[in-house]
């Protein structure tokens, strides 16, 4: 599997990484190594990996999403409000209320729609993606606004909100969720002719093209992929708040990317796989939750994370340059 | 050799990359006014032993010496300031920029203020590229250049730096007689003015008169350094691929199967200029089991022809193809699944995904095809891909290596084994053989015939003359985008192709 070999020398690296922070984090405090503080963190980085394992698709095939903290944000609150007032249809002369499940599907929904429009402004409209998501981060920020009128939607009842807190064998259900979501992303990229094909698209569009691939059709796929995950990731979160905050998300697409990137997945796409992402989250995750434990103020958790997100990505160029043949 | 010092020394250069060794205790010598010839096969290590004296790689192990000094370029500016310049196949220009910004980047003549003297830097340009005999303004925009004219630049920007050492990976890949003509008269003077010249090349006729010695690279180690004069053209041969070779053979005509390719009125205007035609009312045919050769100069239109044959300009273009007896219609996609397939020109950006390995390359055009429902078999890959690697003997170490590290011909063979996957109707080369070796396009031809043998057409496109002239059933000939001569096998000659070739005003100069 070339995703995986591709990947593995940074995913080794940030193995690595990972396995000093860790061992350094549990000899500086005595309440990092503990199944608690472990579960904690899995739930504190769930919504990222959501976002992130979708944001790494639409790299793999060579664009960006900038509008996945702000998709979120509209996913969440469309769907808290939709669950709270329920759909008039004053034509039908019909009032429905919305079952949780459906308020998932309206969020889930939401960043579908979101996606695709990103995607065919990108394959359609020839517009560059970090361009056309910039928009869409713009427009979707306006419309949660507009929706909620500024105000926090709360109080969504016991049963929604068992889709942020609830947990099952001890793990929340959030944490449950990504897991499963990354195991398929995973399977998607690697054991599918979609994945590859992916790879191939990111690596070399024309290439791709030449070979009779639908190269607009799976990018138009990977940003509806990359809208479903951030409308999920704003169920999580407007879940686990009971709560649909206007700014939900605020600058959450940054977090991404530098789970992403950290993870060793190029941003010129075509190289790199969700699992280095998947690390690349628990690195960030475990970096700021230690940082929290040892009483380190937030000013330089940001500082510290910078320079993470500068070294990883200096330390998986290097190695893709010697990878380099003539 | 002759007594001076040698100007560059390499000794015991070793390299490897990931599966391959690419370089092996190569150790070599140039010297001021000589041109040393660097032949070997594809995969034979010449560009990597390129690279690294130009400074694009290091070596794992070796040193290199100029003018008996140890250096260690880490990049090609560093071999340029000790005056070792490379010009590279792929070319390295910016389009944007014009001919004189290109020559001179980075090295912009300054006025007294420090702005860029452009009046300086374009007369200076000028008088580069009349030395080179070529009638470039120096400034047009790069990228309104052709491909061959966009060489010439290269060259005139490398001659600019006042190199004692240049090295050249096929310079005249594309380029036309008349334009390498005036290269090799190039070459002459710059010998002249004590420049030591690297020149890598797979055809030999250039070599005379020009060359003085000669390095044969054969699996990354040097097998034979001697004085041209001392080899016969049969002994390179043999010492490239290590056994005498015989020509390739071609075999007898048996065209007579069914219509495979038809193609009728088809045309791609200019995209600029209205009214110009890049392609030109082309109408052709090729039967089952048909070799037909698609000759013509650079820019003739052959590339643009298969590309609009391949649904690849479907927006613009105009006329009809049908494969097997069935109208194509719509994009590249349908076209690939009525049976066409393409190996383009550049193999590397268009044929290939770099970053991909050789069996997922392999398997790009077909995967969807031999999934399970819906998901990758590795075993239905295996028994796909295997015997179609074996079939073109492509010889790769590692489980799955990224075809970044291929040699060039291998690279070719993953392309062919990718649409041989397809198993397609009509197969489209465009220049299948650019920058192959003798080894691995002999092998190349004899799969064209064994795939004609079972029935595929083939349509080939080449600015070889020897390459149709011997491979193909039929040639046709095109010029400035419309068919201007169609010869069977017995009746093409080398003088009737070319004077087919030639545009109209200069054929009858000629």
């Amino acid at each position: 599997m070339k995703g995986f070999s591709f990947a593995s020398i940074a995913r080794f690296q940030s193995l690595l990484a990972l396995a000093v922070l860790m061992l350094a984090l549990s000899l500086a405090s005595d309440h990092f190594l503990t199944a608690e503080n472990g579960v904690n963190i899995l739930r504190q980085i769930s919504v990222n990996l959501c976002l992130s394992i979708g944001l790494t698709l639409v790299i793999l095939s060579g664009g960006i999403d900038l509008s996945v903290g702000a998709v979120l944000a509209l996913a969440g609150a469309v769907a808290a409000g939709l669950l709270k007032t329920g759909i008039d249809l004053p034509m039908w002369n019909l009032h429905l209320d919305l079952t949780v499940a459906g308020a998932v599907m309206v969020g889930v929904g939401v960043g579908m729609v979101a996606g695709l429009v990103n995607g065919l402004m990108v394959t359609r409209l020839l517009i560059p993606s970090f361009v056309a998501t910039l928009a869409m981060m713009s427009v979707a920020r306006g419309l949660t606004q507009l929706w909620t009128g500024g105000h926090p939607i709360s109080r969504l009842g016991a049963a929604f909100g068992f889709i942020g807190t609830g947990s099952f064998l001890a793990i929340p259900l959030p944490v449950w969720i990504v897991v499963v979501l990354c195991g398929i992303a995973l399977v998607i990229c690697h054991r599918t002719p979609f994945g590859r094909h992916l790879y191939a698209v990111g690596g070399s569009e024309r290439a791709a093209r030449l070979t009779g691939l639908n190269v607009d059709s799976i990018r138009v796929v990977v940003y509806v992929a990359g809208g479903a995950l951030s409308g999920l990731a704003g169920i999580l979160v407007t879940a686990r708040l009971d709560s649909a905050q206007p700014n939900a998300g605020l600058g959450y697409e940054l977090d991404a990317i530098a789970a992403v990137v950290i993870g060793g997945t190029s941003l010129s796409g075509g190289r790199g796989s969700v699992a280095g992402t998947a690390l690349g989250c628990l690195l960030i995750g475990v970096l700021s939750n230690g940082l929290t434990l040892l009483d380190v103020s937030p000013f330089w958790q940001q500082i510290v994370k910078g320079a993470v997100i500068a070294v990883a990505v200096a330390l998986d160029r290097r190695n893709s340059r010697q990878e380099r043949l003539s | 050799m002759s007594g001076t010092p040698p100007v560059l020394e390499a000794r015991g250069l070793c390299k490897n990359f990931p599966g391959v060794r690419a370089l092996a205790d190569v150790s070599l010598e140039l010297h001021a006014g000589r041109l040393l010839a660097l032949l070997g096969e594809n995969g034979a290590g010449k560009s990597t032993l390129m690279s690294i004296l130009a400074g694009v790689t290091r070596a794992d192990v070796g040193d290199v010496l100029v003018a008996g000094q140890s250096v260690h370029f880490s990049s090609t500016r560093e071999a340029r300031e000790h005056g070792v310049v490379a010009i590279f196949q792929e070319l390295s220009l910016a389009g944007n920029l014009t001919v004189a910004e290109n020559i001179f980047l980075g090295r912009e003549p300054r006025t007294r203020w420090g702005a860029i003297d452009y009046t300086a830097m374009n007369a200076n340009a000028q008088v580069l590229l009349e030395r080179l005999g070529v009638g470039i303004p120096a400034r047009t925009v790069v990228s309104a250049l052709r491909v061959s004219q966009q060489q010439i630049v290269e060259i005139a920007r490398a001659l600019s730096t006042e190199a004692r050492v240049l090295i050249m990976d096929e310079p005249t890949s594309a380029l036309a007689q008349r334009e390498i003509d005036s290269l090799l008269r190039l070459i002459g003077e710059l010998k002249r003015a004590g420049v030591a010249i690297v020149y890598i090349t797979h055809k030999f006729e250039e070599l005379a008169g020009i060359a003085d010695d000669v390095v044969i690279m054969r699996d990354g180690a040097v097998v034979a350094t001697r004085p041209f004069a001392e080899l016969t053209h049969a002994e390179i041969v043999r010492l490239m691929v290590g056994r005498e070779m015989l020509p390739f053979a071609v075999q007898t005509n048996r065209a007579t199967g069914d219509e495979a390719l038809r193609v009728e009125g088809v045309s791609l205007p200019h995209p600029s200029r209205v009214g110009d035609y890049i392609v030109n009312n082309v109408s052709l045919q090729v039967a089952r089991g048909e070799v037909v050769g698609l000759f013509g100069l650079v820019g003739a239109g052959r590339t643009e022809l298969l590309e609009t044959i391949f649904g690849v300009h479907r927006k613009s273009a105009r006329g009809q193809v049908w494969v097997a007896g069935k109208r194509i219609e719509g994009h590249t996609a349908s076209a690939i699944s009525a049976g066409l397939a393409l190996a383009p020109e550049d193999r590397k950006h268009d044929g290939l995904v770099l970053g991909l390995g050789a069996r997922e390359n392999a398997g790009l055009a077909s995967t969807r095809a031999w999934s399970r429902c819906g998901f990758l078999s590795p075993r239905e890959e295996e028994r796909r891909l295997g015997p179609l690697f074996e079939q073109l003997r492509l010889k790769v170490r590692s489980p799955d290596p990224a075809v970044l590290n291929l040699s060039g011909g291998n690279q070719q063979k993953v392309v062919l084994a990718k649409w041989l996957a397809t198993e397609p109707e009509v197969l489209l080369l465009d220049e299948p053989t650019r920058g192959i070796d003798v080894m691995a396009r002999n092998e190349i031809y004899a799969l064209i015939h064994m795939l004609a043998g079972r029935g595929l057409g083939i349509l080939l496109a080449s600015s070889e003359l020897p390459e149709v002239l011997a491979v193909c059933h039929r040639v046709i000939v095109m010029c400035e985008g419309c068919c201007t001569g169609e010869f069977a096998r017995g009746d093409a000659t080398a003088e009737l192709l070319m004077q087919a070739a030639l545009p109209r005003t200069l054929a009858r100069q000629a």
